[in-house]
């Protein structure tokens, strides 16, 4: 039976030497992540900033920019108005209006009797209020931070504290990264993209703990390996699951991003951007950062696993016998 | 892990079995059927979220300060009366700067030889409220902590049992009222898309007073700031060009005495009627036989719905509201009437509505990529493991069932992240399985016979497939703890996701490893 076979049995990829190349262009990645957070900053959807959002379906294709001239008319303060996969699908969003959320409520009501009869279906009406904004940014980051903290307890404690650090590195890398795919597309930040973050903080972690769970387990086989051919061991060994999974992820989101509707669309680009960055992360920066944390064997040769392999001197010397 | 006892298969296979009953209704059914079956399964399917089947979701902030606000106003007058009013004993006690603020009702004694009498007089001038003192003359009356704490729970559940009076009474089929924190009340109406209605009937405080027309008072002075003491100024409706009138500030019938209030019509224009109670018929039988010739003034949250002459004392105990009202407007209003004023006045702080059509929409393109994803994904892992790569897809497919049975039997709610949720979940689905797979291959790679490669890869996967699992499970949790509204719907199916591969990693696609190795004792593994 034709087999697909993507990674090559036997990989000797220099995982560590390379992070020559992959650590400069990490740090170029998060510079301009954190530049264009800083110039461009992000646009904040309304769950953030507060406002209103009205999504209408019209009749016959939409005349946009007459559509954006009786809004400005309104007086409510900065309408944009756009199209929303298709031409006759209308997104339009408020700022927040000044002083309290009945303000906001009459803007509402003000602009559906504007657009009248154009409208053939309000195909949805958004509002949050500022107070509720607030709170839900603080809860956001609230959601992050504790969730990094708590992966970096498990780690810890699962492994040592070089594997805890190194996923964190890895972790924070492909969130900051994320956040300035964000800024720089522009596309909408929003409680969905946190969601978004928070998935690919779990899948990248996914993905780190599998390389190192084998890092842990070549390390107590070969005890006399060096730390550097040891780390690439395991890198290569876990290459195929590594590339297979991030394939089988990314097939299910980009069904996702063409077939998913509008709504959900910046959802699964920032996922499958996580996903891509977060497999780069756990092989390029994880891997190798374990050896500038200077991880020890005599950390882990404390508890020793399988009795059957230990002390063997070089993986060809397991693959011979 | 060759070794698979009679139990633990036994213990799987039901699992899987249960998964696909319980999944069952889900995919048997559509729109509003009912399904006809014996009484032992399962009928229940999964609950889906507004933005799936269109609807409105409210979120109010109930105004408790206001509530404290007028409680205080209340305390004030209290105090005032108690020391205005000359009693057998005491006489009047001078007071200056009596005032209601910081939380506070405070004010001054003129002499401190009153301070006893005073105090003696303000001990049970209103629940919960605690008197002190300093210098013997500075008065402050304050509530207590646990009756702050007492009163806004109260308010926030009167509140929240009328809203729920007024939105069941719309007749809108499975509407949801819940509190959200201390203040709040999250209204959730499947089905309405048009929120203005709603928000109109929920948001009106509603609360009603017949109060006299000042007919004494010029409207010109009071116009110009000059307010008759003991009266006050208020206008009648907006769009009737907001006519002042000056009335008198005693509430002399109030809206809490109302028992009934039903729309009507008069002359063939729309009107309310309404019927007071016994105490509340008498006491408006007694103020119009006493202001015959003066205009009541209807008020209603401070707005003169109208102002009618009195022609004759009104005895029946029931009267009616004209007014220029829509047949819609007096339906409305005699709802709000008769469900009662909100204790405190709403603030709406979120909204988000979805019309049915969208909410369809969404369905659809979920199906559509959750199908897609799921046969693109099936045919790269035969194409990549072959009869393992079958086996794998299978299992998901027992996988999803899984899913859609925990949702429906939870009565969890899919909302169109909880189907991102899903769809990721096919995607990371695969990966114990892949783990285990690459694990076999790299174990006959070594020369190991088929059973013992089996044997070793799924022994040596497991604990990565545990730990790697448990570290998402972590982030899904504290997502569903931190995360709002939609972000739990996806933190829900996420988790119940990761449940489920595990089992059907860890158990169903070895169930069909192990039953295949033992029938077909293979010499190679064909991976």
């Amino acid at each position: 039976m034709l087999r697909l076979n993507f990674v090559p049995e036997n990989t000797n990829i220099d995982f560590v030497g390379l992070r020559k190349l992959a650590y400069p262009l990490s740090i170029l990645l998060i510079v301009a992540s954190i530049a264009a957070f800083a110039v461009q900053g992000l646009n904040f959807g309304i769950d953030f900033r507060g406002g209103t959002l009205i999504e209408i379906k019209t009749d016959s294709p939409a005349d946009i920019s007459a559509l954006r001239a009786r809004m400005d008319a309104l007086n409510v303060g900065e309408v944009q108005v756009q199209e929303f996969g298709a031409p006759d699908d209308v997104l339009i969003r408020v700022q927040r209006q000044d002083g309290t959320e009945a303000e906001q409520v009459k803007a509402i009501e003000a602009i559906k009797s504007a657009l009248g009869d154009d409208v053939a279906e309000y195909r949805r009406i958004e509002f949050v209020g500022p107070t509720v904004g607030a709170e839900l940014i603080e809860s956001a980051i609230w959601a992050v931070v504790l969730a990094i903290i708590a992966i970096l307890a498990y780690i810890w404690f699962r492994f040592e504290w070089q594997f805890g650090v190194g996923a964190v590195i890895a972790l924070t890398h492909d969130v900051i990264t994320t956040i300035g795919l964000f800024a720089v597309t522009q596309l909408e930040f929003n409680i969905a993209t946190v969601a978004a973050i928070l998935t690919i903080a779990g899948y990248s972690i996914n993905d780190t703990v599998v390389i190192y769970d084998r890092v842990r387990e070549e390390l107590r086989r070969y005890k006399k390996l060096d730390m550097s051919s040891l780390l690439n061991l395991a890198a290569n060994r876990t290459l195929s699951r590594t590339f297979m999974t991030s394939v089988t992820t990314l097939i299910a989101l980009v069904a996702l991003a063409i077939f998913g509707g509008s709504i959900i669309r910046d959802f699964s680009i920032a996922m499958i951007w996580g996903v891509i960055v977060g497999t780069y992360s756990s092989v390029f920066i994880a891997v190798p950062v374990l050896l500038g944390l200077r991880l020890s064997r005599e950390a882990l040769s404390a508890e020793v696993e399988e009795g059957e392999e230990t002390g063997a001197d070089t993986p060809e010397g397991r693959d011979a016998g | 892990m060759v070794n698979y006892p009679r139990w633990a298969i036994v213990t799987t296979v039901l699992i899987a079995l249960l998964g696909l009953i319980y999944a069952a209704p889900n995919f048997l059914l559509s729109g509003d059927d009912e399904i006809e079956a014996p009484g032992f399964l399962p009928t229940q399917r999964m609950n889906l979220g507004l933005d799936l089947q269109g609807g409105a979701s409210l979120l109010m902030q109930v105004g408790v300060e206001a509530a404290f606000d007028e409680i205080l106003e209340s305390v004030e007058n209290s105090v005032r009366r108690e020391l205005r009013d000359r009693r057998a004993d005491g006489g009047r006690i001078g007071y200056t700067d009596l005032r209601a603020e910081g939380g506070a009702v405070r004010f001054t004694l003129r002499d401190p030889a009153d301070a006893d009498e005073a105090r003696d007089r303000l001990r049970n001038v209103e629940d919960g409220f605690t008197v002190s003192e300093t210098d013997g003359t500075h008065f402050r009356l304050e509530m207590t902590e646990d009756a702050v704490r007492a009163r806004r729970q109260r308010i926030v559940e009167q509140s929240i049992a009328i809203v729920g009076d007024r939105v069941n009474q719309l007749g809108v089929s499975e509407p949801s009222i819940q509190q959200q924190g201390e203040e709040r009340i999250l209204v959730q109406v499947p089905g309405v898309s048009d929120t203005g209605r709603l928000k109109a009937i929920i948001g009106q405080t509603a609360k009603m007073s017949f109060k006299v027309v000042d007919e004494a008072a010029s409207l010109q002075d009071a116009l110009s700031g000059n307010i008759p003491p003991g009266s006050e100024l208020l206008y009648g409706p907006e769009d009737e060009g907001r006519i002042p009138y000056v009335v008198r500030r005693v509430v002399e019938v109030s809206g809490e005495r109302l028992v009934d209030a039903q729309p009507s019509f008069q002359d063939g224009r729309p009107i309310v009627s309404f019927r007071f109670d016994a105490a509340g018929g008498a006491r408006f039988g007694e103020l119009t036989s006493e202001n015959v010739g003066n205009r009541l003034a209807i008020v209603l949250d401070d707005v003169v719905v109208s102002a009618p002459r009195i022609q004759t004392a009104i005895v029946g105990g029931s009267g009616i509201i004209t007014g220029r009202f829509t047949v819609q407007e007096v339906d409305d209003l005699a709802l709000v009437l008769r469900a009662g004023a909100l204790p405190a006045p709403l603030r709406f702080l979120e909204e988000r509505t979805v019309g049915p059509g969208l909410g369809q929409d969404s369905i659809e393109a979920g199906k559509i990529a959750s199908v897609i994803g799921l046969v693109a994904v099936v045919v790269f892992m035969i194409a990549s493991y072959g009869l393992f790569g079958a086996m794998a897809a299978l299992a998901l497919l027992f996988n999803l069932s899984l899913i859609v049975a925990l949702l429906s039997a939870l009565q969890a709610t899919l909302t169109l992240p909880g189907i991102a949720g899903i769809v990721l979940t096919i995607g990371m689905a695969v990966d114990a399985n892949v783990l285990i797979l690459e694990r076999i291959k790299e174990e006959t790679r070594i020369g190991r016979t088929p059973i013992s490669a089996v044997d070793a890869g799924y022994r040596r996967a497991l604990t990565t497939i545990i730990d790697s699992n448990l570290t998402t499970l972590i982030a899904a949790i504290l997502l569903f703890q931190f995360g709002t509204g939609p972000i739990k719907g996806f933190a829900v199916t996420l988790s119940i996701g990761i449940v489920t591969s595990m089992f059907t990693a860890l158990m169903l696609t070895r169930l069909f490893v192990v039953v295949w190795l033992r029938r077909r004792r293979p010499q190679t593994l064909p991976i």
